[in-house]
């Protein structure tokens, strides 16, 4: 049964840390966006079948978890999926780890790859939620971002999905491209507002390491702006949320019902199996990821070796820091505990609640100012030169 | 044996920076056969690594040579090695006083410098017969004609009187040794009279404690005898008195006119006087000889370790560098944005920049320097007279009633088409122009009146930018003068960062509290809140300037997860943040400290 709690409440995000669920990575694209850093592979979609295989072998090799709260199918383009292997995937982790009743199967979607017929049949093989990568519809944003979708596509797929009864429909954007101007950025929040999904993700572009957008910005081409960021950020809080979208994390709005379970998990603390190449899991006090490559993911796999490409454990303080550090994204904020209490009578703690950036809001520690949010987390892993 | 007073010459070598003192000396050496080609260590006189580097000497050093002259007699030619810059005018000085000679050596493609020629004056000044020598004749660049015209003008001797040597080559070098022997007077002092033996130098050996460098003026000194320190009061045993030549060659005796060095059994280097005369117990009422100024430090700064931590590894530093340099002097000084360090008195610029690097490259130590300050002179309402080495010191204006500031006698040298450029950098200075002087129709000596507080920092720098690097330069102190001087400070979000107070002419003061607002909103950081940065002269603002609020300061999101990436990430960050101070709430760059103190070349 879908809940109608606030996303925004306590008892949702800590109710989180307890579930389990599982992220399956489909990293083929048609084409790679130039500001994506994500492990993705363009042109070589002739090898899904090949990987979906690699990727079922992979969790049929897995220790058992505890049944799945939610599964996330990202990407990549999980859109380019054929009919047919969602349910596989889906198939293997519930002969796995056993999946709950109700429960949350997103799946990332490209507006132009969504047909009514593709979204009938994901929601045959099982899933609940989808996630268009909407990221504008700004004509010139959309261009400068290298989508292949128009402001068209993305009323089409919203609506088909909805007329298919996905039960809840995401869309992502992204804001602050120097192309995009206060007034486009209105227009795409009024325009998504106006094709009333259940959940909208607000991402400030960032320009990565290693993508093109990073090259372009060094050889001259204007960098997106922080302080413009900053003041669409503020619009989209505010246009979102007289539109009933309440922000429950620094970029996540939805209405009563509709945050993302797998997301929450993870600022959470909770437990996450990981599958695919570049997936990153958390189990049993271990941080893990797998190889970033297709070609070694898939040796990898059908030579009946280990995709794990690295590990930390992150136990104990550190695992309590931790959960401080990706808690505090979370607008319900983090429950007491030793690393609330420590943070709050360290110097930093103090100075940042001076500065009225957290607060202790009924035991749990808030950050006031999201967009101050990493300002916050780094002030938080000085907590880890403590003996705790 | 002793050898007679008149078979030995006693002589420096003045010359300035890289016109090849070094070199020379280790040419003299060679002929003289104290020591083979084959282990001689290039520059030998220059013991230590920076002073090789910089090619600049510090420690006197006396080096004795044995020199068959031309008449067939054997002749002992001791080398009293000099400091080349005026900073260490104090170990000029005592030097010279140890010569009855000295080698004036200018490079013939540069001529002669400020600093070489205040030395000279210097040794004029005490009675030395000079010798004037030009070097690097082999350069094509060379002009040791018009040099020596030059030359000849300063002293008042004949253009031909001046020696044209190479000391790479070893060409005129012969004709040098024979003129220290012909022209320098050998040494007056009787054997028979009480002992007086001037203290030139000294300095700490780790295995040998406190060695002096001595100079026997009358009388003699033995093995075994006892010293007795006219101005100290203190006895020691003699432990072993020697020469260099330039290895230590312990001797039985040194006589009249000799030069040595002397190891008691002391091993504070405190409790030796440089300038002390040392005579025999029985002899205590004799005159002493003239001796030194103590080293008065004139340029101050605040030395503070970037890691608080290292305060107490600062103060071992410096102890252990006072072991060989008795004019380093400082106090403890805290400050609310540098934490705990020193306030270091310095003998000039060039001390204070080798101190600081010693500091640095032998000691390992990560420091932040505050802009240098001079000592002022404050008279309280009360009558009394204080000393203020530091802005913060200094008293309200209602609780004082007179301030005085250093002058110095600053001698440029420069080529006659820069003068102008130099008199307008003077000028800014607040220079008073006291003599002009054209060594030749193509270069200019020019002498001002001005204060120490406006050559201590960068001024150098300006003048050689202004006169294509051709401009030489050099001072002495000039007693003090009263100024309408006032203290600009510098206020982070409404709190003084004591850093960067200064002391200032109130002509000045507008345009250092604009430049240090305008050079802080550059260094300083965007931080969470808007930090206004004002400059002012006690409640009055005289500038001010905004460092705008950080708006944004979070990722979107948490890299599909990879939340350990994102960690590393953050700490990294961090780990940058670190190396700024906090003051008041504001976060500064440990840089800004540094950067925000440089002044402008075209200033």
């Amino acid at each position: 049964m879908r809940t109608t709690e606030a996303p925004d409440s306590p008892a949702v995000f800590d109710r989180a840390a307890d579930r389990k669920s599982a992220y399956v990575h489909i990293p083929f694209c048609a084409r790679v966006c130039p500001y994506c850093d994500f492990a993705v592979v363009g042109d070589r979609t002739d090898e899904m079948d090949r990987y979906v295989q690699a990727v079922v072998g992979e969790i049929g090799r897995d220790e058992p978890l505890a049944p799945l709260d939610a599964v996330f199918v990202g990407g990549g383009t999980p859109s380019l999926l054929p009919v047919g292997a969602l349910a596989r995937i889906l198939a293997a982790l519930a002969e796995r780890h056993g999946i709950v009743d109700d429960p949350e199967i997103t799946m990332e979607a490209n507006p132009e790859d969504w047909t009514v017929s593709r979204g009938a049949g994901y929601l045959e093989e099982g899933l609940t939620r989808v996630s268009f990568g909407v990221q504008s519809t700004d004509p010139r944003v959309l261009l400068a971002l290298g989508r292949r979708h128009g402001p068209r596509e993305v009323g089409v797929a919203v609506a088909s999905a909805r007329r298919a009864g996905v039960p809840s429909v995401s869309v992502d954007l992204i804001f602050g491209h120097p192309v995009e101007t206060e007034a486009s950025w209105r227009r795409t929040l009024d325009e998504v507002v106006e094709l009333e999904p259940d959940h909208v993700s607000t991402y400030a572009l960032t320009v990565e390491r290693g993508t093109p957008l990073s090259r372009w910005v060094a050889e001259g081409s204007p960098a997106p702006d922080p302080d413009v960021q900053a003041a669409r950020w503020e619009q989209a809080v505010e246009i979102l949320g007289r539109a009933g979208y309440i922000r429950y994390e620094v970029s996540n709005h939805a209405r009563p019902g509709h945050h993302c379970r797998y997301n929450l998990g993870a600022w959470a603390g909770a437990e996450y199996a990981a599958y695919g190449l570049g997936a990153h899991g958390h189990r049993d006090g271990i941080r893990f990821r797998n190889v970033r490559s297709l070609d070694a993911y898939l040796d990898r796999i059908e030579a009946g070796e280990s995709p794990r490409q690295g590990s930390e454990e992150v136990r104990g303080w550190e695992a309590e820091v931790e959960r401080l550090f990706t808690g505090i994204r979370v607008a319900a904020g983090v429950n007491g505990g030793r690393a609330v209490e420590a943070f709050l009578d360290s110097e930093d703690g103090r100075r940042l609640a001076g500065l009225g950036v957290i607060g202790l809001v009924e035991g749990r520690l808030v950050v006031r100012q999201p967009l101050f949010t990493d300002a916050v987390a780094r002030d938080v892993l000085g907590l880890l030169e403590m003996s705790s | 044996m002793r050898t007679p007073t008149s078979r030995i010459r006693n002589f420096s070598i003045i010359a300035h920076i890289d016109h090849g003192k070094s070199t020379l000396a280790d040419r003299l050496l060679e002929r003289t056969g104290a020591v083979t080609e084959r282990d001689m260590k290039e520059q030998l006189l220059d013991t230590m690594d920076l002073e090789r580097e910089r090619g600049i000497t510090i420690k006197a050093q006396a080096v004795r040579l044995d020199y068959r002259a031309s008449d067939e007699l054997d002749y002992v030619l001791n080398l009293i090695d000099t400091p080349g810059h005026v900073d260490f005018s104090y170990e000029v000085s005592r030097s010279l006083a140890a010569c009855e000679g000295a080698v004036l050596l200018v490079d013939a493609s540069q001529g002669v410098q400020a600093q070489t020629l205040a030395n000279a004056y210097l040794a004029i000044e005490a009675g030395l017969e000079i010798v004037p020598v030009l070097n690097k004749i082999d350069l094509p660049a060379a002009e040791p004609e018009a040099r020596a015209a030059e030359l000849a003008g300063i002293l008042g001797c004949e253009p031909d009187d001046v020696i044209k040597v190479s000391a790479k080559t070893g060409a005129g070098v012969g004709e040098l040794l024979e003129r220290l022997v012909t022209d320098i007077p050998a040494p007056v002092g009787k054997a028979d009279d009480p002992l007086r033996a001037l203290v030139f130098d000294s300095y700490f050996d780790a295995y040998r404690g406190v060695v002096c460098s001595v100079r026997v003026m009358d009388g003699s000194l033995a093995q075994g005898d006892t010293a007795w320190f006219l101005a100290t009061r203190n006895r020691h045993d003699v432990a072993e008195i020697g020469v260099l030549k330039p290895v230590a060659t312990p001797v039985s005796e040194l006589g009249p006119g000799e030069s040595g060095y002397l190891i008691t059994g002391v091993k504070e280097i405190d409790q030796i006087r440089v300038g002390d005369t040392i005579t025999h117990p029985n002899h205590t009422d004799v005159e002493p000889l003239p001796g030194y100024d103590e080293p008065k430090p004139m340029v101050f700064s605040g030395l503070f370790p970037t890691d608080g931590d290292d305060f107490e590894r600062l103060r071992e530093a410096l102890e252990k560098l006072r072991l060989n340099d008795a004019s380093l002097s400082w106090e403890p000084e805290s400050s609310k944005a540098l934490g705990f360090g020193f306030r270091v008195g310095f003998l000039g610029l060039l001390h204070m920049e080798i101190v600081r690097e010693r500091l640095e490259r032998e000691y390992d130590l990560d420091l932040v320097a505050t802009a240098p300050s001079v000592a002022y002179r404050v008279t309280l309402s009360d009558g009394t007279e204080i000393e203020v080495k530091s802005p913060q010191d200094l008293p309200d204006s209602a609780d004082r009633i007179n301030l005085s500031e250093p002058f110095v006698r600053a001698m440029i040298i420069t080529p006659a088409e820069f003068t102008g450029p130099v008199m307008e950098l003077m000028q800014k200075r607040r220079g008073e122009l006291d003599g002009m002087h054209y060594l030749t129709p193509e270069r200019v000596e020019l002498t001002y009146h001005v204060p120490l507080a406006e050559i201590v920092f960068d001024f150098f720098d300006i003048l050689k930018s202004r006169t294509r690097g051709y401009a030489s330069f050099d001072y002495d102190p000039d007693g003090y003068r009263e100024a309408d001087l006032v203290r600009v400070d510098i206020l982070l979000a409404g709190s003084p960062v004591d850093a960067f107070s200064t002391i200032t002419h109130r002509d000045n003061a507008y345009r250092y509290g604009r430049s240090m607002a305008e050079k802080l909103r550059e260094l300083i950081p965007r931080q969470m809140f808007e930090v206004a940065i004002q400059a002012a002269i006690g409640s009055r603002i005289i500038a001010r300037e905004t460092v705008r609020a950080v708006r944004k300061d979070v990722t979107a999101k948490c890299y599909g997860g990879d939340i350990t990436r994102k960690k590393k990430l953050l700490a990294r960050q961090k780990e940058g943040k670190k190396r700024m101070k906090m003051v008041g709430t504001v976060e500064v760059p440990q840089d800004a400290f540094v950067a925000a103190l440089r002044v402008d070349a075209d200033d």
